[in-house]
């Protein structure tokens, strides 16, 4: 997973002027996010993106679910990392049939399988989750970068996640249809 | 309205068909559509191509948008054609660095065939 080199880029790229100057800067906004991490990791931040990501781009209504996801076999499960003074990744995990349901909403062509396209898709949405989520505090939208999604599919795999930090999961649900997605935080510089 | 010549750059081939669908929405007629998965493709077509409209991501690989924007103005590619950069960063500074690397417009993703119409036909029609 290239979180290492987006956190380094995210950070290069966010820093301007000197670098004393930069550092000064940094330890300034890390105080800050600090203090801000119970709004940062606030799941109705994730609920509001989700809502907004699948109804604009989708048409699709969302409600949240007490979960847990019974996952098929095969799933889909898209990772975008966050770098800069909030490191971690967002993560999309749905069965094969909520995917293709996603992928054909998104493009209006009819799927048989996971093909490029469909995992293509879900890389988006979740970049599009990922880039709302941290727009929802300023410190986050000027201070923390995004990586170019990775698409895992596949059948029987679990995931972990360690989070030092903070972790936000939450499971979805549109028609039939449900979804887990989970904001992982394992470090606020 | 005259056909448009339109490039849309963006890593995501799906998100490429998505803008090109939301412009149809929002009443543009394109007479053509380029397509770059990145920056530099996009500068290779440039090269080659006259276009009319340009719309780009930000966060791609390799070359990202903002850089692609840098060697359009360097390399005095499509002169006077305005570019619009479509992205999930969403931040004043990013708005401020797109329009500072030479963007006319910024479209946040996600986003609805209005916005798009609201952001870009000004610009086209000005062109």
């Amino acid at each position: 997973m290239p979180l290492n080199g987006t956190r380094a880029a995210a950070i290069a790229g966010w820093r301007g002027g000197t670098n004393e100057g930069a550092g000064k800067r940094e330890r300034t906004m890390a105080v800050s996010l600090r203090e801000s991490v119970q709004q940062v990791s606030d799941p109705r931040n994730l609920d509001a993106s989700v809502e907004e990501v699948f109804r604009l781009m989708l048409g699709i209504v969302c409600k949240r679910d007490a979960g847990p996801v019974t996952m098929e076999q095969e799933s889909v499960t898209a990772v975008v990392g966050f770098g800069g003074v909030l490191s971690g990744a967002c993560v999309f995990r749905s069965g094969a049939k909520a995917a293709l349901r996603i992928a054909a909403q998104m493009t209006g062509m009819e799927f048989s399988g996971i093909d490029d396209t469909v995992k293509d898709g879900i890389g988006e949405i979740c970049n599009m989750l990922a880039g709302a989520w941290k727009g929802k505090v300023p410190e986050l939208a000027a201070n923390c970068g995004l990586s170019v999604p990775a698409v895992i599919t596949g059948r029987d795999y679990n995931l972990h996640v360690q989070a030092p930090e903070f972790q936000v999961h939450r499971v979805y649900r549109f028609g039939e249809e449900a979804f887990e997605v989970t904001i992982v935080c394992d470090g606020l510089q | 309205m005259s056909e448009i010549r339109t490039l849309i750059v963006d890593d995501s081939s799906v998100m490429r068909k998505i803008v090109e669908r939301a412009l149809r929405q929002a009443g543009l007629d394109l007479a053509v559509v380029h397509e770059a998965g990145s920056g530099s493709e996009g500068l290779e077509l440039l090269q080659a191509e006259s276009v009319d409209l340009i719309l780009s991501d930000i966060n791609m690989p390799a070359m990202d948008g903002l850089e692609f924007l840098r060697q359009i103005r360097a390399q005095n590619l499509a002169p006077g054609v305005p570019v619009v950069m479509i992205t999930t960063e969403s931040s004043e500074e990013h708005v401020r660095q797109a329009i500072q690397a030479g963007a006319q417009g910024y479209i946040r993703k996600p986003f609805t065939a209005e916005q798009v119409k609201e952001r870009v036909l000004p610009l086209v029609h000005a062109a």
